[in-house]
């Protein structure tokens, strides 16, 4: 916008109607701009800002009056155990989520692109968990992993195996709920891969054969793989984002029980918001939650680019 | 260098016959162009010989090997592509490497990094880095070995992928459409350079356009394919002088032929437009067609017997020569090509006489199969 007022500004005028209708020409760009300017402050830029003061006062949610206190909502979450709990909880399940979905998104979408039967099908199913909601969905997974009838058990038992109860034991419950979230998040990584392949030109395919690069997994690794960088730089991120803000299905199956096992970042400043009612607190929590969020942004942004831009 | 053959080659794709039984004997070293309009079968004749698409009959021999059901690899082909196909993520130097990389090393020499300490490798990448810097120098594109294609401009990749054909030395090379998408100065300049190319290498050259000034320049030998099916096989010259097949004369040539309608008279002349001209014995009534090349056409002052008679319709000086477009009396244009300095003495709307050369008058019959004046030398044999 700035860019549009000065531009258009010439570098020496060279008169005075000459700087006239330059000046004219600014006001007359920011008064365009000005509205849409305006709603990007107040709808997207001001609910951050008023985030990042209410984190600096110890204002209690419905309270009248709140004191300035600086850092020390910050300084409490940092000395509080559960916090880095919790963080710790989230991390891993990102860890686990991230590569497993991409990798199978990825083989899905290969083994779909291969094929030639029943191609909208596969489609389709595989991007159910995504249509659906996962509040739905967790009653299904609530059932399957049951300690006495759910599936899982059921199977685990005739193959030999005790079996537990996967949200309830406290080794068990993060893996649990990441493969919940990987089985939500697969589709929609199956969906981009597909936009990747098909976007991967048959010539090189057909320039690949010509010069000797013909098994299955050559191709793959001199042609497909190459060409979907953008794809999957893309992928990785989105599912990075998107499992880090992983609380429905803790909220509904596990409330970060047991005894914190399953507490997220999330679901930490859901409970202190709207529980406990300590906005400010919560406050403090989102900021830390968003400046991981942008960084993890940045950085993935900035070492992928580096390796998939064909320049 | 190698033969190429092509026996009865047939493709369908869905309800679509593509190929309708195509036959082609290339011979070591020449150089062969499949030219026609688009759709007319000859980038799936080429795919085919590569072994990228699969008949569904006939076969394809290289050298004396029949080799269906052979994968490309295995057919000793190098193919330039219409869009150059090069690996976008790979440097020009990696890209030139590949042909070879795949075919000298084995797969654990080809191992990201454990492959460098497998025995033998490290000779194997050094031939090739200087096969490379060979091809490179003799393309004039060893100053751009460590840039990625798209920091390269078209001319530039165009030399790349010519290059990452050559560099392994293939008995066959196939070229799909290579030059149109260059410029037009450009593709002048290339295909002087692939034709030059050609008679280096001395290799079996297969090459497919649409351009018929692209085929007409570059081959011993061009095919015209339309409909999946060859019309004629023939060096330029002849192709141009004596097509078989109306339709061969009208796609060769720019510009292109005159065709007139004419019917056979009774004392044996043949009536074109008005005129009495020599030619083959026909029926009485039959109807043919004149081609007439423009340069087989005279102007001539306005009132001259013996002649088409009509108005200049428009005139295109092009520097060597000029062309008048000439709307007869009757009905019909004919454009007629004459030296530059002949054409001053023409004005847009006058009159003017034609007269055509009577030594290279074209009749076709009916169907646009070729007659000759000595009598038919080609029954009319399509379906």
């Amino acid at each position: 916008m700035a860019s549009v007022a000065q531009g258009s500004v010439p570098r020496q005028p060279v008169s005075e109607a000459h700087r006239a209708a330059a000046r004219m020409e600014a006001f007359v760009a920011w008064a365009l701009a000005g509205p849409a300017f305006f709603l990007l402050i107040l709808l997207l830029l001001g609910p951050t800002v008023a985030v990042v003061v209410m984190s600096l006062t110890d204002w209690l949610f419905g309270a009248t009056s709140f004191n300035w206190i600086g850092l020390e909502n910050f300084a409490a979450i940092f000395g509080d155990r559960s916090f880095w709990r919790s963080l710790r909880n989230t991390f891993v399940y990102v860890g686990i989520v991230t590569p497993l979905s991409v990798g199978i998104g990825l083989g899905v979408a290969l083994l779909i692109e291969a094929g030639t039967s029943l191609r909208s099908f596969y489609r389709a199913a595989y991007f159910l968990p995504v249509a659906s909601t996962l509040i739905a969905m967790s009653i299904v997974w609530e059932f399957l992993l049951h300690p006495t009838v759910g599936a899982v058990n059921v199977m685990a038992r005739a193959l030999g195996f005790s079996g537990t109860h996967w949200l309830q034991n406290p080794d068990t419950v993060l893996p649990a709920l990441a493969l919940i979230g990987t089985w939500q998040a697969i589709g929609l990584n199956m969906v981009l891969f597909l936009a990747g392949l098909k976007s991967i030109p048959r010539d090189l395919y057909d320039a690949a054969a010509i010069d000797g690069v013909d098994s299955a997994w050559e191709r793959f690794r001199r042609v497909t793989w190459p060409m979907l960088g953008p794809a999957s730089m893309f992928v990785v991120l989105i599912t990075a984002i998107r499992s880090f803000q992983i609380f429905d299905s803790v909220q509904v199956l596990t409330q970060g029980g047991p005894a914190g096992a399953s507490e997220v970042l999330l679901f930490s400043i859901y409970r202190e918001a709207f529980s406990y009612l300590r906005a400010a607190h919560a406050a403090a929590l989102t900021v830390i939650f968003l400046a991981i969020v942008v960084t993890l942004t940045l950085v993935q942004a900035r070492v992928m680019d580096r390796r998939v831009h064909y320049g | 260098m190698a033969t190429v053959g092509i026996r009865d080659v047939r493709k369908h794709f869905g309800p679509v016959e593509v190929l309708k039984g195509v036959s082609l004997a290339i011979e070591p070293g020449e150089f062969v162009t499949l030219v026609g309009p688009s759709g007319c079968g000859k980038s799936t004749l080429l795919r085919i010989i590569a072994g990228l698409e699969r008949q569904d009959a006939g076969s394809i021999s290289i050298g004396d090997v029949v080799v269906d059901g052979y994968r490309p690899k295995a057919r000793d082909v190098a193919m330039v592509f219409q869009s150059y196909a090069l690996y976008p993520y790979m440097t020009v130097r990696e890209n030139l490497a590949l042909p070879l990389v795949m075919r000298r090393l084995d797969r654990w020499q080809r191992l990201p990094l454990a492959g460098r300490f497998m025995p033998g490798t490290r000779e194997i990448r050094a031939t090739i880095a200087a096969e490379i810097a060979q091809v490179a120098e003799a393309l004039e594109i060893a100053h751009l070995l460590d840039r990625k294609p798209a920091q390269l401009s078209g001319g530039q990749r165009q030399r790349v992928a010519l290059g990452r054909a050559m560099v392994r030395h293939p008995q066959v090379f196939l070229m799909d459409e290579p030059l149109s998408n260059l410029d037009a100065k450009l593709r002048v300049q290339m295909r002087a350079e692939i034709a030059e190319l050609h008679r280096r290498l001395g290799a079996t050259f297969v090459y497919v356009t649409h351009d018929q000034a692209e085929a007409m320049t570059m081959s011993d030998r061009v095919a015209v394919m339309m409909g999946g099916e060859l019309i004629q096989v023939a060096p330029p010259r002849q192709l141009y002088a004596e097509p078989d097949d109306l339709r061969v004369a009208e796609f060769i040539g720019s510009p292109k032929i005159n065709v007139l309608p004419a019917v056979a008279r009774g004392d044996g002349a043949i009536d074109c437009l008005g005129l009495a001209l020599p030619g083959p014995r026909e029926t009485p009534g039959a109807r043919l067609s004149l081609g007439i090349r423009p340069e087989a056409v005279a102007a001539v002052p306005a009132g001259t017997r013996e002649c088409w008679h009509g108005t200049l319709a428009h005139l295109e000086h092009l520097g060597a020569e000029a062309l008048l477009h000439v709307a007869l009396d009757g009905a019909g244009r004919v454009l007629v090509r004459v030296d530059p300095d002949r054409a001053a003495g023409f004005a847009i709307g006058n009159p003017v006489a034609l007269r055509p050369d009577q030594a290279r008058l074209l009749w076709f019959d009916a169907n646009g199969a070729r007659v000759r004046p000595g009598g038919r030398l080609r029954e009319v044999a399509r379906g």
